[in-house]
């Protein structure tokens, strides 16, 4: 195989992403396209929490709501995944049995990444062990920026072994702390080569989390990826999206980019907590012409 | 072999039609000549259709000026110019166009549907580019009526009186924009004529001047073919004459004026070359490369139509271009999500697909990506040819359609000769991540406008214009002025 030598990855020009990215932005998705691309994004989110305060019971509420997000709408879909800290895994999976949401955790001492291997690792296998179908790690961002890419390669080849087959490993690069889209790039290919099964943008800790222009680097890497190995990435780009607008600009954005394959969440995914009320209100503003007050729709 | 994958861009998420509204306005039946002042009926007593490009259906009936009416047009225009226009002070007259200016910013919606029912263009491109260019190419003039002494130090500009503007069907009231702002800043009047089959715009844009109360005569707007257009050219009154198009008939203006008084600017056609090395930004490239060829259909004078890719990247480019392409939506122009709207006339599209022909003569291998035309009016799909060689008519010769011809190269130096080697020289694009490269290349290129890590970008502050056989003089900016002015 031909070696990978990541100082040649591609670069990246700001002033043509963002061109680009109003282009996406002008598409005009209305009535029914509009109704179709809500059902899809609410399907497609990775309903989070992550906070120091989280408890069991918020998350037993959290996954309840993951296959329950508006009893009053028949044939909503369900969220993808319900995301959490390892030590809620096992309660998570127990209240999600029986339907087809699947349990994340972050790991690998999320979401600083601060820590040795041996704790990531064993982080992981917590996880793991408790039933995750997926696992979110961070990348060492200090690592990153020091140069030492093979460091950072490394680790996600490690994280990514110990998830095994049968769960899927989605790679946080942090891009708020990254700097450069072409800093996005390169981490981007570095994580896809050391065995990503999903790229993503961010923890949700730092501001600026997911934006439109980082997105579209990293789903034209993802692109670039495929066209060299035929290997299908996923793609997560999570924190401060939480509009229905947006959502469906990212929507276009993958259409466009990566066609309909991706529009699943089997490889698209949102990772947020506020989106789904959004979604859901403009999905009832659709049916029945009106807006409704925020407080129908439950918080959590 | 290595097995190529490839994107499949069909998806069971469509976009829904959506329509810009046409009900805020109302065409007129019939349009006259705006002489004077007044919408004055033809005294050639001839109207021609209208019609819209994207359904062949006619729009209204258009007057078609002949020797007297042209001559009419030049008489009010010259005794404005002596009596009035002349006489009024830069800041007067800055006022006037500052007004035309915001009457067309509050017009703006209509003037761009108008736009593209005339001209077929998507309405995504006449509402964000065409309308609001017009407005700031008007605003920007406007702000140097009263600035000309300043402009031009120890140098005393003057008007030189009476300006013939011809202007093309590709963008109508953006090119009239460029030609009436300047000339009524520098002091000048003008009788201007619209392309044949885009003339609608323009008698929008009297009601407009009407509407801003400029004195009378000092902006004419006459319609009709090539041969109103010569009795513009031949008048003996006319001091000036601007013309943009085709560099065939540019050469008929020159020879018909050889000798007389008259000055000229030309801004001609053009056969852009678009470099992409290989330490470009590959996908912000194609997306320069798409805009840059299929902007407009193609029409576009300064389209990027020849497409240089070094060898190394040629494969990568060529497949992420042919990507682009699949998501391009062609199709009725006045829907906000179409990309690539119809082909201006009849005629332009019988060219434009002689030219598909002769690619394929030539052994050319062409691709187009796979979407469904609509069955009325005039339409092509976004092309592109591979295996072209310089020698190629169509990597020669102007074809003013969405028809993008690709060669590669491997040396610096066989692209400057290759992208250089052609009768025009209106603009040229270079895609590099390496600024000394840039620079190197932007000295070396004959073209008038040379962008770098982009394409088809103007500004009213800018220049504009040709090397070679793609015209001379300037148009935007302060260069802009001085065509229309005369120095003791």
């Amino acid at each position: 195989m031909k070696q990978i030598d990541f100082l040649n990855t591609p670069r990246i020009d700001q002033v043509g992403i963002e061109d680009r990215i109003a282009r996406i932005t002008s598409r005009s998705i209305k009535k029914e396209s509009k109704m179709q691309g809500l059902y899809m994004a609410l399907n497609m989110i990775d309903l989070t929490t992550l906070e120091g305060a989280d408890t069991e019971e918020k998350v037993k509420q959290l996954c309840f709501k993951a296959h329950h997000l508006h009893d009053e709408i028949p044939g909503l879909p369900s969220t993808a995944a319900v995301c959490v800290y390892p030590n809620f895994v096992k309660t998570a999976v127990n209240e999600l049995k029986g339907t087809n949401v699947k349990v994340a955790a972050v790991a690998t001492a999320f979401p600083s990444g601060q820590s040795s291997a041996e704790i990531k690792l064993l982080d992981t296998k917590i996880a793991v062990d408790n039933g995750a179908h997926e696992v979110d790690m961070v990348i060492s961002r200090g690592k990153f920026h020091s140069g030492e890419y093979n460091f950072v390669f490394d680790e996600i080849a490690m994280i990514k072994e110990a998830c095994g087959k049968n769960v899927r490993l989605k790679v946080i690069l942090e891009t708020g702390e990254l700097g450069t889209l072409d800093r996005v790039r390169l981490a981007s290919d570095i994580a896809m080569h050391a065995g990503a099964d999903f790229i993503k943008t961010s923890t949700g800790k730092i501001k600026p989390a997911a934006t439109l222009p980082v997105t579209l680097v990293m789903l034209e890497a993802i692109r670039d990826y495929y066209y060299s190995t035929g290997i299908m990435i996923g793609m997560k780009p999570a924190g401060g999206i939480s509009t229905s607008k947006l959502a469906l600009q990212y929507l276009m954005m993958v259409k466009e980019t990566l066609g309909g394959k991706w529009l699943t969440n089997e490889y698209f995914r949102f990772g947020a907590s506020s989106l789904a009320n959004d979604v859901l209100l403009q999905i009832a503003k659709q049916k029945s012409g009106i807006y409704q007050s925020n407080d129908y729709f439950s918080k959590a | 072999m290595k097995k190529k994958h490839t994107i499949d861009f069909s998806s069971t998420w469509d976009l829904a039609p959506a329509p810009e509204s046409t009900s805020h306005f109302k065409l007129k039946e019939q349009y006259d000549l705006f002489i004077n002042g007044q919408f004055l009926a033809p005294k050639s007593g001839k109207y021609f259709d209208t019609i819209n490009p994207a359904n062949e259906k006619v729009l209204a009936k258009v007057a078609e000026a002949n020797e007297e009416d042209v001559d009419l047009a030049v008489k009010a225009a010259r005794k404005a110019y002596t009596n009035v226009w002349s006489k009024l002070s830069g800041k007067e007259r800055g006022k006037y166009i500052y007004r035309i200016a915001r009457i067309i910013q509050e017009r703006a919606r209509e003037f761009a549907v108008v736009e593209t029912l005339n001209g077929g263009k998507a309405i995504r491109e006449s509402r964000d580019i065409d309308i609001p260019l017009a407005a700031a190419h008007f605003f920007y003039y406007a702000g140097w009526a009263d600035k000309l002494d300043y402009a031009f130090p120890n140098r005393k500009p003057k008007a030189l009186g009476v300006a013939g503007q011809i202007i093309p069907w590709n963008f109508p009231l953006l090119m009239a924009a460029w030609k009436i702002a300047p000339a009524l800043a520098a002091g000048n009047t003008v009788v201007i004529k619209s392309s044949e089959t885009t003339p609608l715009t323009l008698y929008l844009l009297a009601e407009v001047i009407q509407e801003a109360g400029l004195p009378a005569g000092v902006v004419n707007i006459v319609s009709g073919a090539g041969v109103t257009g010569s009795h513009i050219v031949n008048h003996p009154d006319v001091n000036k004459i601007a013309f943009t198009g085709s560099t065939a008939v540019g050469k008929i203006i020159m020879k018909a004026i050889a000798g007389t008084p008259k000055k000229s600017t030309m801004e001609l056609g053009g056969k852009a070359a678009n470099i992409i090395f290989e330490d470009a930004a590959l996908d912000q490239a194609v997306e320069g490369i798409v805009n840059g060829i299929y902007f407009n259909q193609g029409h576009v004078c300064c389209a990027g139509s020849r497409l240089y890719v070094q060898e190394s990247v040629f494969d990568v480019v060529v497949q992420k271009l042919k990507d682009r392409m699949q998501s391009l939506r062609v199709g009725d122009p006045l829907d906000k999500n179409t990309d690539i709207g119809a082909i201006n006339s009849k005629k332009q599209l019988e060219t434009i697909n002689k030219y598909l022909k002769i690619g394929v003569e030539e052994g050319a291998e062409i691709y187009q990506p796979t979407c469904d035309l609509p069955e009325k009016g005039y339409w092509c799909r976004p092309t592109l040819f591979t295996k072209v060689s310089q020698s190629n008519r169509i990597s020669q010769e102007e074809i003013f359609g969405p028809v993008l011809a690709i060669q590669t190269f491997r040396t610096v130096d066989e692209v400057i000769e290759k992208a250089n080697n052609t009768p025009y020289g209106l603009s040229a694009g270079v895609w590099t991540d390496k600024g000394s490269k840039i620079f190197n290349m932007t000295s070396q290129m004959r073209a008038g406008v040379v962008w770098a890590n982009t394409f088809n970008k103007f500004d009213p502050a800018s220049p504009f214009g040709g090397y070679k056989e793609s015209g001379f003089g300037r148009e935007g900016g302060l260069h802009g002025l001085e065509p229309y002015l005369k120095f003791d």
